[in-house]
C-alpha cells in the first residue's frame, strides 16, 4: 500500500486540469485535458498494480474529519477499483473524440473532467453522504454537456436527464438520513455489516432503487437514456453509457444487496418483470430504429437488464456475470458510439439509411466496428460472451423463466446488431458521399485500438478481471446468503450409479 | 440586575441608535453625493463595530439569566448574537450594493443608510425579545423603517407601489398579529414569554389561547412571506430598488425567523402539537407554491422573490420538527440562505446594459455564459445551490433540515418536502438553461461595480464546496444557540 494519497490524487488532478482549461485558450485546453486524464490513467495503473488481490477488503484507506456530520473518507475494494480503471481508461479516449469540438473549448473540457473527478469520488467514497454529494454532483456537468454541446432536441434532454435522476436521488437522501441514524455511523463499510430492521428494510430498498433504477436505468424509466444519448455529443454518450449507467449498477451492488438482504429477496419478483420486460421490450424497439445512436442507446437498456438480472441471482456466478457486463459494456457501447461518431463526423447524419457499403472504401473502420458489434452481441472471446454467459448460468439457479427470457436477449441482440452492421457496412454503395469518407485516421486509431485490445482481453483472460473482486463477491455473497430465495432449479448432483445400488441395497434392508 | 448590567447586556442596540441618530443629524447638514457615501462607510462601520461587539456573545454560549436585562425583557444570549451577526452582515451587504444602484438614479441620499440603521435596530430588538410588547416595538421599528426604503426610489412608480403595497399588507399583518397578541395575554395572563410557556405547560391548551397562538403565527408568517400570506412578497420585490429587495430578502427574513422561533420554541414551547400542524402546512405550502409561482416569471427579482418563499417553506420545516436539532439547522439554513440571496441579488444588479441601466428580465440574460462567463458562473453557481445540487452549500443547508425532520420521526414528510424540491429545482435549471444554453442576447454588456464583484465572489466562495470546511464550527455554533431556546422546557 501506498504511503500517500493516491486516491485524493486522483480525484485532485482532473479538477486542478479544469480550472487551467478554464483560463487558457482552445488548443491549450485540449492538450491539458489529454494530458491530465493521461495522468490519471497511470495513477490508476499504479493504483491497480499496487492493489493487494486477496488482501484486505478495503485498500487505500483516507480518512479526515473535514465536515459536519460526514468525513473525507475513501477507499476501495476489488469492485470499485475495477470500476475506476473504467473511467480512468475511457476518458483520455473521451477527450480525443472531443478534438473536433470547436464550440466553447475551455469550458467542454473543464465539464469532463470535473465529470471524471465526481465518476472517481462516486467508486471511492466511503462515506454515505460523501457518495450522495459526488453521485448528485455529476449532474451538474452532464446537464450542462448535453445542453451546451449537444444536438438539435439538447434542451429537452438535458432537462429530462436532470429531472429525472434528480426525483429520483432525493428519496434516497431520505432513506440515507434515516440509515445514519438507525446505524449511528456514515461508514459505507460498517453500514455493510450492519443488519437493518427487515420492515424498515423494504422501505429503504424502494428508496435505494428509486435512485439507481432511474440511473441504470430500467424499464420503464429508461426514457431519459435515450434522449440524451442522442443529443450528447460523442464523448458525452461514452461517459454516459461508459461510466454513468454504472453508477446504478454499482449501486445495486454496494448498497442495496448487503445492505438490505432481506428486502432484496422479497422484491426479486419486481426486478426481474422489469428486467425481463426491459430486455425483450428495449430489444424489439431498436430492431426498428433509424438513428444509430438511438438503437445503441436501447441496446444499453436491454444489456443492463441483464446486469440486474445477475445482481439479483443471488450468487456468486450471477454477481461476478454482472459485473463484466458492466466493465465489457462500459468499453463496448463506448466503443460503438465512438464508432458513431467517426463517420458522423464525416458526414454529419445519424441516419442509418444515409450509410451502406462503408466496408469497400473503409475497411478498417468496417474491421473495429465488426470487433464490437460481436463484442455487443456476446461472441466468445469477447468480454460481452464471459459476464452475460456468467450472468444467465446464475439466474438459471434461481429462476429458469427470467433465465429464459433475459436470453432471448442474446438472439434479439444478434438480430438488431447485425442488422445494424449490414445497413451500415456491407452492399453497394448507396449515396456518393457516403462512398468518399476517408478510413480511420491516426486519432480515430489511437481512440479504437486499446478499446478493443481490453474487449479481447476481458473476452480471452477474464481472470485478471475476476480475480480483485472476487473476494468482494463473496463477502456480498455471504451478507445475501441468509436471505436467499430459494429458486426453481435446485441442482442436485447425480448420484453414481454403484452408490445408487448400494442405497437401495442399505434400504432394504 | 442592576441598569448596568442591562445596559451592558444591549450594549449593539444603544450604539446602533445613538449611530442611527448622529448619522441622521449629520445628513440634515450634507446632501451631497459624497456625504451620503460617508455616511453608508460609516454606517457599514457602525454594523462591524456592533458586531464585533456581539460576537463574544455567540461564541461564549451566554444564555439564561447572565443575558437576561431590563427585567426579562430582553435578553442578550448566544441565539440573539447568532440572528444579530448574520442581520449585521446582511445589512452590511446590502448597503455596500446601494451607493451605486442609486446614484444612477441620482436618487442617493444619506437617509437611506440611516433608514437601514433603525431597521437593524429593529431586528435587533426583535431577535433579542422576552415578551410580546419587546417584540412588537422591534418588529414595528423595523417595519416602519422598510416600508420607507421600499418607497426610496421616489421617481419610479413601481418602488412608490411597492411602498405602499408592503405598508398596507403590512400594516394588516401587524393588526393580526396584535390581536393574537392580546388573546394571549387574555388567556395567559401574561406578555412574558415564560410566564407564557408556564402557564400553557399544564394540560391541553385553551381555546382561546390556541386563536391568539393562530394569530400570532399568521402575523409572523406575513413578516416571513410563508404560504399563505405571502402574496405581497413578488409585488414588493420586484418593484422596490434592488438593493432594498436585497435588504427585503435577507437581514428582515432572518430577524422574523428567528423571532418564529423564540415565540414558537420559548413561549409556545411547551404546546408545540398545537403550531406543529400550523408549520407543517405553512412549510410545504410555501416550498409547492413557491416552486410553482416561480416556473412562469420573466422577472428575475420575481423569480427571487419566488424563491424566498421556497426557501422559507425549507426553513420551517426545521421549526415544525419541533427540536433543538430542527433549530440548530434552521440557523445553519439561514445563513446559507443568506449568502444565496445577497449573492443572487448583487449578481442582478451587476446585469447592466450598455448605458448602464438595469436589466431584470430573463430572456435579456441569455448567452451571458459567453459575455460574462465569471457573472454566468457565479449565478448559476447560486442558482443550483439554491435548487439544492450538491456539492454547493446549499444542498447541505437543506440536508440538515431533512435530517432534523427525519430525527423528530416525520419521514413521511420529509419524503414530501424533498420530492417538492424537485419542482424547484426546475426554474433554478431554466436561469442557468438560459445563460448557458441559448444564443447571446447581446444586452448585458455595462461594467460592474468592483464591490459588486467582491461581494458576489465571497458569496460564490462560500457556497462553493469550500464552504463545506467551515460547516463544522458554524454547525457547533448553530448547535449552542439553538440550545438556548430549548432552556426553559
Amino acid at each position: 500500500m501506498l504511503g500517500f494519497p493516491i486516491l485524493s490524487l486522483m480525484l485532485a488532478v482532473p479538477l486542478v486540469a479544469a480550472f487551467i482549461c478554464l483560463l487558457v485558450n482552445a488548443q491549450m485546453a485540449r492538450t491539458v485535458a489529454l494530458a491530465a486524464t493521461l495522468a490519471n490513467f497511470v495513477l490508476g495503473v499504479v493504483l491497480w498494480c499496487q492493489f493487494d488481490v486477496g488482501g484486505a477488503q478495503w485498500q487505500f484507506q483516507e480518512s479526515k474529519e473535514l465536515f459536519s456530520g460526514f468525513a473525507w473518507k475513501l477507499g476501495i475494494d476489488g469492485i470499485a477499483l475495477l470500476l475506476i480503471m473504467l473511467s480512468v481508461f475511457l476518458m483520455p479516449i473521451c477527450i480525443l473524440a472531443s478534438q473536433g469540438i470547436e464550440k466553447r473549448v475551455g469550458e467542454y473540457m473543464a465539464a469532463f473532467l470535473v465529470m471524471e473527478t465526481l465518476m472517481i469520488g462516486v467508486f471511492a467514497a466511503q462515506d454515505l453522504f460523501l457518495f450522495y454529494i459526488f453521485f448528485e454532483a455529476g449532474l451538474i456537468p452532464m446537464y450542462l454537456i448535453i445542453g451546451v454541446w449537444g444536438g438539435a432536441e439538447r434542451i429537452y434532454a438535458s432537462y429530462k436527464f436532470f429531472l429525472y435522476t434528480l426525483l429520483g436521488s432525493v428519496l434516497m437522501l431520505i432513506a440515507m438520513i434515516w440509515m445514519v441514524q438507525e446505524a449511528g455511523t456514515t461508514d459505507i463499510p460498517a453500514l455493510m455489516a450492519y443488519d437493518f430492521p427487515v420492515d424498515a428494510q423494504q422501505w429503504l430498498w424502494l428508496a435505494f432503487f428509486a435512485s439507481f433504477a432511474v440511473k441504470m436505468p430500467m424499464w420503464p424509466v429508461h426514457t431519459w437514456l435515450p434522449d440524451a444519448h442522442v443529443q450528447a455529443p460523442t464523448a458525452g454518450s461514452v461517459i454516459l453509457a461508459g461510466v454513468l449507467l454504472k453508477m446504478g449498477g454499482y449501486g445495486f451492488i454496494r448498497f442495496s444487496l448487503p445492505m438490505f438482504p432481506q428486502a432484496s429477496a422479497d422484491f426479486v419478483w419486481l426486478v426481474y418483470w422489469l428486467s425481463m420486460i426491459a430486455v425483450v421490450v428495449t430489444s424489439l424497439i431498436a430492431l426498428v430504429q433509424h438513428d444509430m445512436k438511438k438503437l445503441i442507446a436501447y441496446s444499453s437498456v436491454a444489456h443492463m437488464a441483464i446486469v440486474t438480472v445477475g445482481l439479483f441471482a443471488f450468487n456468486t456466478q450471477g454477481l461476478e456475470g454482472a459485473m463484466i457486463v458492466m466493465l465489457s459494456h462500459g468499453l463496448v457501447s463506448g466503443a460503438l458510439f465512438l464508432c458513431v461518431g467517426v463517420i458522423y463526423d464525416r458526414l454529419h447524419t445519424r441516419e442509418i439509411e444515409r450509410y451502406g457499403g462503408l466496408s469497400i472504401n473503409m475497411p478498417k473502420y468496417a474491421l473495429f466496428f465488426m470487433l464490437f458489434t460481436m463484442a455487443s452481441i456476446g461472441l466468445p472471446a469477447t468480454g460481452g460472451f464471459v459476464g452475460e454467459f456468467l450472468a444467465l448460468a446464475g439466474i438459471y439457479q434461481q429462476s429458469s423463466l427470467v433465465a429464459f427470457v433475459a436470453a432471448t436477449g442474446i438472439i434479439l441482440g444478434a438480430g438488431y446488431m447485425l442488422y445494424l452492421y449490414r445497413r451500415i457496412c456491407f452492399g453497394d454503395h448507396k449515396n456518393a458521399d457516403a462512398a468518399a469518407m476517408p478510413d480511420l485516421n491516426l486519432r480515430e486509431w489511437a481512440m479504437l485500438a486499446p478499446i478493443a485490445a481490453a474487449v479481447l482481453w476481458m473476452g480471452v483472460y477474464p481472470e485478471t478481471f475476476l480475480a480483485p473482486m472476487r473476494g468482494d463477491i463473496r463477502y456480498v455473497e455471504t451478507r445475501l446468503a441468509a436471505a436467499k430465495p430459494t429458486g426453481d432449479a435446485q441442482l442436485t448432483a447425480g448420484k453414481p450409479a454403484a452408490r445408487q445400488d448400494h442405497a437401495q441395497h442399505g434400504g432394504a434392508h | 440586575m442592576d441598569l448596568l448590567q442591562s445596559l451592558r447586556i444591549a450594549a449593539p442596540e444603544q450604539l446602533l441608535s445613538l449611530s442611527a441618530i448622529v448619522l441622521l443629524v449629520a445628513s440634515a447638514w450634507g446632501q451631497t453625493r459624497r456625504d451620503a457615501r460617508a455616511v453608508t462607510w460609516l454606517a457599514v462601520l457602525t454594523l462591524f463595530v456592533a458586531a464585533v461587539m456581539t460576537a463574544p456573545v455567540l461564541f461564549e454560549g451566554v444564555r439564561g439569566d447572565a443575558a437576561s436585562a431590563f427585567g426579562g425583557l430582553f435578553s442578550g444570549d448566544a441565539f440573539a448574537a447568532f440572528a444579530k451577526l448574520l442581520i449585521y452582515a446582511a445589512a452590511g451587504a446590502s448597503l455596500l450594493v446601494a451607493p451605486a444602484f442609486f446614484e444612477k438614479h441620482r436618487a442617493y441620499r444619506p437617509e437611506y443608510p440611516v433608514l437601514v440603521l433603525f431597521a437593524v435596530l429593529g431586528m435587533g430588538i426583535m431577535v433579542s425579545a422576552q415578551d410580546l410588547l419587546t417584540l412588537y416595538m422591534g418588529l414595528e421599528l423595523n417595519s416602519l423603517a422598510a416600508y420607507v426604503l421600499a418607497a426610496f426610489l421616489k421617481p419610479d412608480q413601481r418602488s412608490a407601489e411597492a411602498g405602499l403595497k408592503y405598508f398596507v399588507l403590512g400594516a394588516l399583518a401587524s393588526g393580526i398579529l396584535l390581536f393574537g397578541m392580546s388573546l394571549t395575554y387574555g388567556f395567559t395572563g401574561t406578555t412574558d414569554y415564560a410566564g407564557i410557556a408556564a402557564a400553557l405547560a399544564e394540560g391541553t391548551v385553551s381555546k382561546g389561547a390556541l386563536f391568539g397562538l393562530t394569530f400570532v403565527l399568521a402575523g409572523l408568517a406575513f413578516k416571513i412571506s410563508a404560504v399563505p400570506f405571502h402574496m405581497w412578497t413578488p409585488d414588493v420585490y420586484e418593484g422596490a430598488p434592488t438593493p432594498v429587495t436585497t435588504f427585503f430578502a435577507s437581514a428582515p427574513k432572518v430577524a422574523a425567523l428567528a423571532l418564529t422561533m423564540r415565540v414558537s420554541l420559548e413561549a409556545f414551547g411547551p404546546q408545540a402539537a398545537a403550531w406543529q400542524q400550523i408549520v407543517i402546512f405553512a412549510a410545504i405550502a410555501s416550498i409547492v407554491v413557491g416552486a410553482l409561482g416561480a416556473i412562469g416569471q420573466g422577472n428575475i427579482k420575481r423569480l427571487l422573490a419566488y424563491s424566498s418563499i421556497n426557501n422559507v417553506g425549507f426553513i420551517l420545516l426545521g421549526l415544525a420538527a419541533a427540536t433543538p436539532a430542527g433549530a440548530s439547522a434552521m440557523l445553519f439554513y439561514l445563513v446559507v440562505y443568506v449568502a444565496m440571496t445577497i449573492g443572487g441579488f448583487v449578481a442582478v444588479l451587476m446585469l447592466k446594459d450598455a448605458d448602464g441601466n438595469y436589466v431584470e428580465a430573463i430572456a435579456d440574460i441569455a448567452g451571458l455564459s459567453r459575455t460574462r462567463p465569471l457573472l454566468a458562473l457565479g449565478l448559476a453557481a447560486i442558482m443550483f445551490s439554491l435548487a439544492g445540487i450538491p456539492p454547493l452549500l446549499g444542498f447541505w443547508g437543506k440536508f440538515v433540515v431533512f435530517q432534523a425532520v427525519v430525527e423528530a420521526g416525520m419521514v413521511p414528510l420529509a419524503a414530501l418536502g424533498i420530492a417538492a424540491s424537485v419542482i424547484g429545482a426546475y426554474y433554478y435549471l431554466k436561469v442557468v438553461k438560459i445563460m448557458y444554453f441559448d444564443e447571446p442576447a447581446g444586452k448585458v454588456t455595462g461594467k460592474s461595480d468592483m464591490v459588486h464583484e467582491w461581494l458576489l465572489a465571497t458569496c460564490a466562495l462560500f457556497i462553493s464546496p469550500l464552504g463545506y470546511l467551515i460547516t463544522k464550527c458554524l454547525i457547533a455554533l448553530a448547535t449552542v444557540s439553538a440550545g438556548v431556546l430549548f432552556v426553559a422546557v
